[in-house]
């Protein structure tokens, strides 16, 4: 089993929520985010002062899958997340060593 | 005068009315003619007052209440979305603090100083508790409207000035502390300055004043002293712990246009109800109002468009009440197209005292009351002695020129004396009440209590609990 973590662009969030179902992903975790890449934000102004935002609003996206379907999960947010410009965001995946399922504590990965 | 013109065109009517009654009977055509008694004409006289004053009272009442709407929800949202959210409470309660503390003093005292007959510099106190104040019109001021819908339309503005000076010490006085210097400010410095200009007898009085200047609603009185006042106070306190090296952004820009929007609807009471009744001066007033707003939003705009690249919604905004505030003293005293001028002049001399000057010295005029009350009333006071004009209103009397483009240069001369007074009394009372304040009270907050914030170290509260 592994985790796909994504942090994309906030209006992003639907296309690759989408995505994802399209694939056959059916749970997912949401997380409003804050954060900053190498770009390291961006600048404000106010009555001509100006201010640096240097954590920008984002959307983390958490799913769990079995290991076949980890290239088609990437594909799926990436096609979905890119704009080709900076501050697209990451994919991260990760290796998860259990899955339980509270209401009847099935275990691995009839449990995702 | 009005009354009487309109009594004249009533009265073919009335003739006609009694011609047709005897048109019933056979009688000579001269009978027609016969003069409506003294008691029809005195009982028409009476009518036709008793229809004006329910007129200029109906706009009244309702200016009344758009002034009012200045400072809550206006300016309570203005300076609200402009400060940090952990002071948004604080914020509007100062606006909120001056309804009540500035109304009761109002009543008990501060009506008289401003328009009881003192001297050349203060009322007296005569109308101590509203005595002498009833529903009769006070003919010294407005006599077609009861003299208490004249005292509670002059309260609005005592309300409101005060609560400006709030822009400059945002986020770090005390709120017990505030509150005893801006009661006792509206009493030292509001209520001297209200009789100066418009008291009767008042050194500045345009009718008959030492150095009668023209300030229609208040650019001295209210925004030249508050924003100085705010100047002065910023100063005297200092900084921000963090200014201007942390970010300050403002949390809420919605709130802010959501309060000058509110603000730029109340100002036609403000203005236009500074006519003092229902009248085409009325009219004049509003156009203006509206006329010198929408100029100096377009102004500020091109002007920060020019300088930082983008067109700002606070840009925008903050013009607008930069022309508002300087369209004040003038709005009943000058044509249209003057008011466009006033309103363009006036968004860019606020943006280069915001944008320039305050950076320059850099002092901590938090949300800018100095900028632009202060230099937006101080330009409209000079900008009306330039434009004004017997056409819209024969101040001086009839065909005596009023401003100096209408052949009164001399008049430059009275508004600056105004506006000197103005300055002079707001800085001095000011310096003097801070100084108090501060020896007695003590003025700043902890910089513990600063970092809180005003909501939670002052309040007890928080303005916003998204995770209840």
């Amino acid at each position: 089993m592994l985790k796909i973590e994504a942090i994309l662009q906030p209006s992003k969030l639907d296309a690759v929520k989408d995505a994802l179902l399209e694939a056959g992903i059916e749970g997912m975790t949401i997380l409003e985010a804050r954060g900053h890449g190498r770009q390291k934000g961006h600048t404000e102004f106010y009555r001509g002062r100006e201010y640096t935002v240097d954590l920008l609003p984002k959307v983390k996206i958490e799913v769990v899958v079995t290991d076949d379907m980890k290239e088609k999960a990437i594909a799926a947010i990436g096609s979905a997340a890119r704009t080709g410009r900076i501050g697209d965001g990451k994919i991260f995946v990760s290796r998860i060593e259990e899955a339980i399922r509270i209401r009847n504590d099935e275990r691995g990965e009839t449990a995702l | 005068m009005r009354s009487r013109i309109f009594l004249l065109l009533l009265l073919p009517a009335l003739l006609g009315y009694s011609a047709s009654l005897f048109a019933q009977t056979p009688a000579s055509p001269l009978a027609a003619q016969a003069p409506a008694t003294q008691a029809q004409i005195a009982q028409l006289q009476q009518a036709v007052q008793n229809a004006q004053s329910a007129g200029d009272n109906a706009w009244m009442l309702v200016s009344a209440a758009l002034v009012l709407l200045m400072t809550g929800p206006g300016l309570a949202l203005f300076y609200g979305g402009l400060v940090r959210k952990k002071n948004i409470l604080g914020t509007m309660m100062q606006s909120f603090a001056m309804m009540g503390l500035v109304t009761v003093i109002w009543a008990v005292v501060g009506y008289s100083l401003a328009f009881g007959h003192g001297n050349g510099f203060i009322g007296g106190f005569e109308h101590l508790f509203l005595r002498g104040v009833g529903l009769t019109p006070n003919a010294d001021y407005a006599p077609t409207i009861p003299e208490q819908t004249y005292m509670i339309y002059q309260l609005m503005f005592a309300i409101i000035t005060p609560a400006l000076i709030t822009g400059a010490f945002a986020e770090r006085m005390k709120f017990s502390s505030m509150a005893v210097f801006l009661s006792a400010w509206s009493l030292l410095v509001y209520s001297p300055m209200a009789h100066m200009v418009w008291g009767v007898g008042g050194l500045l009085n345009s009718a008959g004043g030492r150095f009668p200047s023209l300030d229609f609603a208040g650019g001295t009185v209210v925004h030249v002293t508050s924003g100085v006042s705010a100047l002065v106070t910023c100063l005297y306190l200092g900084k921000r712990i963090g200014y201007p090296h942390t970010n300050m952004p403002p949390h809420s820009m919605v709130l802010s246009f959501i309060g000058a929007c509110l603000l730029w609807v109340g100002w036609f009471g403000f203005n236009a109800g500074s006519a003092l009744g229902a009248s085409s001066l009325a009219t004049s007033a509003f156009v203006n109002t509206h006329f010198a707003a929408a100029a100096a939003a377009i102004s500020w705009s091109i002007a920060e468009w020019i300088h930082n690249g983008k067109p700002t919604a606070l840009g925008a905004i903050s013009g607008a009440v930069a022309g508002l505030v300087a369209i004040t003293p003038a709005s009943g005293f000058v044509q249209p197209m003057a008011a466009l001028a006033i309103g363009l002049f006036a968004g860019l001399v606020c943006f280069f005292m915001v944008f320039m000057v305050k950076s320059f010295f850099g002092y901590d005029d938090s949300l800018d009351a100095f900028g632009v009350h202060g230099a937006g009333g101080t330009l409209g006071a000079l900008l009306t002695g330039l434009f004004a004009t017997r056409l819209i209103n024969p101040a001086f009397g009839k065909d005596a020129p009023t401003g100096a483009l209408d052949g009164h240069w001399g008049q430059l001369f009275n508004q600056s004396a105004g506006v000197a007074i103005a300055w002079a009394i707001s800085i001095a009372g000011t310096l003097v009440l801070l100084f108090l304040v501060d020896k007695t009270m003590g003025l700043r907050l902890s910089a513990e209590e600063e970092n809180a914030g005003l909501d939670l170290s002052q309040h007890n509260e928080e303005g916003y609990d998204l995770n209840s």
